[in-house]
């Protein structure tokens, strides 16, 4: 099998590339996981109170993200796990598996690199291979530590239950890493085959959910109802997973059979010619950042966009159940009393800004990918200003986070609008979630002034998201103090719709965000190039 | 008036790394001045200091009259720039990148642009990613000289170019200056700079070593002299000015100083002169002399790639 010489050396080599980026995915994921689980002894402390959360999933809209729900009658913890942890985190280990596979195969053909790896002593299907075996090792890994790490202590959680539920994860993990294995062949841009499997793990979601919603067996057609048809924690069979395996297998060995015949760099579906000239709107340093920037912020507002519908279409079942339980009232308290609908959308809009501010900080650091690729030196060498350039970039990401935020708006605000019949919500809501804007401002101003100051550390901006997620998720549990939160500028926004919209929040944020702004646009102004 | 480039004493180091180390360069109007050396020599630091990318940490550096860092903008307007390595946006056509860069220079010769294309058979509607090293180079190439930029600034630009590609850009090149543009060639490629620079700068670990017309740097070094004479060539070897004498078979070889050819070639008449050639130094020459005694510090400075 000469055509597969070299995978084992270049496992090796993946690990010493990914020597972090892989712990990083499986330990955010697992953690997360646990974490949750861990929550939901502290939320819901008696059988009562989780027969309640019971009835808010036994909803249609609630089995968008639920599943068939199984063990509704009687929801133990393990119940609960399975039905609102499984199908989310599938979608997290989906997406590993669609990075980390497209990272090493299209990604390395399009810049070029595997031309220095496939002219060693290197098989046709090694670098497939080596990819598949790699990932597979990864949602492996996963699986164990989510096997040991949920507590069997819980009601209703046992080892082969937190098995079963950690293989449906691992199932769905492995089956999306063949289908990027398989879009990486298809397209010569990583970018578009990150995008083609993103839309294929989307359409596999959305048909799981309409066949659980409509109770139909539509669901057997996706990775994610195969998934939650293993039942775990509630009546376990295995066999769903064979469907995982087998459709695993026949997408690797279509890729395989692909990379096996093409040209190294090309891919089946060709490059499509483009215009032999610029359009006048690309003429100029800030068309130039918007049309790099447009399609990310295209897919990033119509998340959002859905996501908002769904929120605004669960919003008056999901406020039930916060008068019912007893210990969210401290939450509902520190927010202010209001009608419990309200008190749910007030949260999910914090959460929509809260997913918001990665793109705030993505689009901000679009400049340092655009030096780091040397593509400023171009730029900056024709008579276009340092300000001009940064402040071109810096504009989409100032621009395009108002722009996620009306899209949120909007979609929570749709549904919002149909559910009470009260067309007044649209605007109503639109304006809560543009309360946020200086929040994801003082974020992109973060990334810029780390730009501008410490080019080599913009990770940090990063880091600082990740911190603001975790305490945002974990921060009630761990009984944190205050002051922590106190730190996330996204608390300082006041909670709409519950909380009034006050003016003296809103224009600090902006300052600070004006101030770190500023900061970066000097310090860069001062500094070399890299190159 | 001042030089279009004028920079003395230049220094810039990269943490530890000392890319420059006093460097000078005085590129006059109108001429097409070779920037030679070998890699990691700092030639592209240089370039970039001279476009305001990167901030010299001492030295002074004058471009068309002005600073390059605090005048950028301005200055940019009357230059044009071809990076060695180019790298471009992998979602936009080369057609597009063509327009973009010298449309925000201002002054894109719409004929031009097309004459150059069919010139350099590039085809402009592929996407970035989709072209090879040699035609993103011809991207960068096309934007440069389309422009009617007074000075040009080339680093390295024919990396990548086969031959074919390669003469015409000097008859781009040849072009340009008849048109009365300077041009900054840089590039490690002897046969290029003899054929196309008036003058060289020769650059080594940071520094300037020679700088002068190709006559003038040739008056330098030594002429290469092969004779075959009837009677054995005694007594060369003590002529004063003869280096590496090699003799075989009634055939000498060997390198003389430029100011003892006289007497040498008198000897060699009264030996008897069947057969003669003599040539003058190649830059490779040039460049062994400079570089040959101590190769290993040229890897020292990894600044430049």
């Amino acid at each position: 099998m000469s055509s597969f010489a070299g995978t084992a050396r270049l496992i090796r080599f993946i690990l010493r590339r990914d020597r972090l980026r892989i712990p990083v995915w499986v330990l955010a994921i697992a953690l997360s996981v646990l974490g949750s689980v861990a929550s939901f002894a502290a939320t819901y402390p008696t059988a009562a109170d989780r027969q309640v959360r019971a009835d808010v999933m036994d909803s249609a809209t609630a089995r968008l993200f639920t599943g068939p729900g199984y063990g509704i009658d009687d929801y133990t913890y393990g119940a609960m796990t399975a039905n609102e942890m499984l199908p989310f985190t599938a979608v997290a280990v989906g997406l590993m598996s669609i990075f980390l596979v497209v990272r090493h195969t299209r990604a390395e053909e399009e810049s070029g690199r595997a031309e220095l790896v496939r002219a060693g002593a290197v098989g046709r299907h090694a670098v497939t291979a080596a990819t598949l075996i790699v990932v597979g090792g990864a949602h492996l890994l996963l699986c164990a530590l989510l096997t040991i790490g949920l507590p069997a202590s819980l009601d209703g959680l046992s080892t082969g239950g937190s098995l079963a539920f950690a293989a449906a994860l691992a199932g769905v993990g492995v089956v999306f890493a063949g289908v990027a294995a398989l879009t990486a062949q298809l397209t010569v841009s990583a970018r578009a085959a990150v995008g083609i499997a993103s839309v294929v793990l989307g359409v596999a979601y959305l048909v799981r959910a309409a066949g659980d919603i409509g109770g139909s067996s539509l669901s057997w057609v996706s990775p994610f109802g195969w998934s939650t048809e293993i039942r775990a924690y509630v009546d376990e069979r295995w066999w769903p997973l064979l469907l995982s395996a087998s459709a695993t297998a026949l997408l690797a060995a279509g890729a395989l059979a692909i990379t096996g015949r093409r040209d190294v760099g090309a891919g089946l579906i060709a490059d499509r010619p483009g215009p032999a000239g610029a359009s006048r709107t690309l003429r100029s340093p800030f068309g130039l950042a918007l049309r790099l920037q447009r399609s990310s912020l295209m897919w990033w507002s119509v998340s959002l966009f859905l996501l908002g519908l769904v929120y605004g279409g669960i919003a008056e079942e999901a406020g039930e159940l916060y008068e019912d339980l007893d210990a969210l009232q401290d939450y509902l308290a520190r927010i202010g009393a209001a009608a419990a609908t309200d008190q749910y959308l007030a949260l999910t809009l914090f959460i929509s800004a809260m997913i918001a501010v990665g793109y705030a900080i993505q689009s901000a650091l679009r400049l340092r990918t655009e030096e780091s690729a040397l593509r400023a030196d171009p730029i900056l060498a024709s008579p276009v200003g340092r300000w001009r350039w940064a402040g071109s970039h810096l504009a989409v990401a100032l621009g395009g986070s108002v722009v996620l935020l009306l899209a949120v708006g909007a979609g929570t605000g749709v549904t919002r609008a149909i559910a009470a019949e009260d067309a007044g919500q649209l605007p109503r809501l639109i304006g809560a979630a543009l309360a946020y804007a200086p929040a994801l401002w003082v974020f992109a101003g973060l990334a810029a002034a780390l730009f501008g100051l410490v080019p080599r550390a913009v990770g940090v901006a990063w880091a600082a998201f990740g911190v603001l997620a975790f305490v945002g998720m974990m921060g009630p549990l761990l009984q944190l103090p205050d002051w922590i939160y106190d730190l996330s500028p996204l608390e300082h926004v006041p909670r709409l719709p519950v909380a009034e919209l006050s003016v003296g929040p809103e224009l600090a944020l902006t300052a600070m965000a004006g101030a770190l702004t500023a900061v970066g646009m000097f310090a860069f102004r001062r500094r070399d190039i890299a190159g | 008036m001042l030089p279009p480039i004028s920079v003395a004493q230049l220094f810039k180091s990269f943490g530890r790394t000392r890319a420059l180390d006093g460097l000078d360069l005085t590129v006059a109007t109108g001429e097409v001045h070779g920037f030679l050396g070998p890699n990691g020599a700092g030639k592209t630091t240089t370039i970039r200091i001279l476009l305001g990318l990167l901030h010299a940490d001492a030295g002074e550096a004058r471009v068309l009259g002005s600073d390059p860092w605090d005048e950028a903008v301005a200055l940019h307007r009357r230059l044009a720039y071809v990076p060695g390595d180019v790298s471009l946006w992998p979602n936009l056509t080369g057609g597009e990148v063509i327009d973009l860069i010298a449309g925000l220079r201002g002054g894109l010769d719409r004929g031009r642009r097309d004459e150059l294309l069919g010139r350099f058979d590039l085809d402009p509607t592929k996407k970035g990613r989709a072209y090879s090293k040699g035609n993103r180079q011809k991207v960068a190439l096309v934007a440069g000289l389309a422009s009617d930029a007074e000075l040009l600034v080339l680093d390295e630009p024919t990396a990548g170019l086969d031959p074919l590609m390669e003469a015409i850009f000097k008859d781009c090149i040849r072009e340009a200056k008849a048109q009365g543009r300077t041009v900054l060639l840089s590039s490690h490629i002897l046969a290029e700079v003899e054929e196309l620079c008036d003058r060289v700068s020769i650059i080594r670990l940071g520094r300037t070593v020679e700088s002068g017309t190709l006559a003038e740097l040739r008056h330098l070094t030594r002429t290469t002299i092969e004779a075959e004479t009837a009677q054995p060539p005694a007594g060369l070897a003590d002529l004063p000015g003869i280096h590496n004498l090699e003799a075989k078979d009634g055939r000498v070889r060997f390198d003389v100083d430029a100011g003892r050819i006289d007497g040498v070639v008198r000897h060699l008449a009264g030996l008897g002169v069947r057969a003669l050639t003599s040539h003058p130094p190649t830059l490779e020459q040039l460049l062994l002399r400079h570089y040959g005694e101590a190769p290993a510090t040229e890897t020292e400075s990894g600044s430049e790639s």
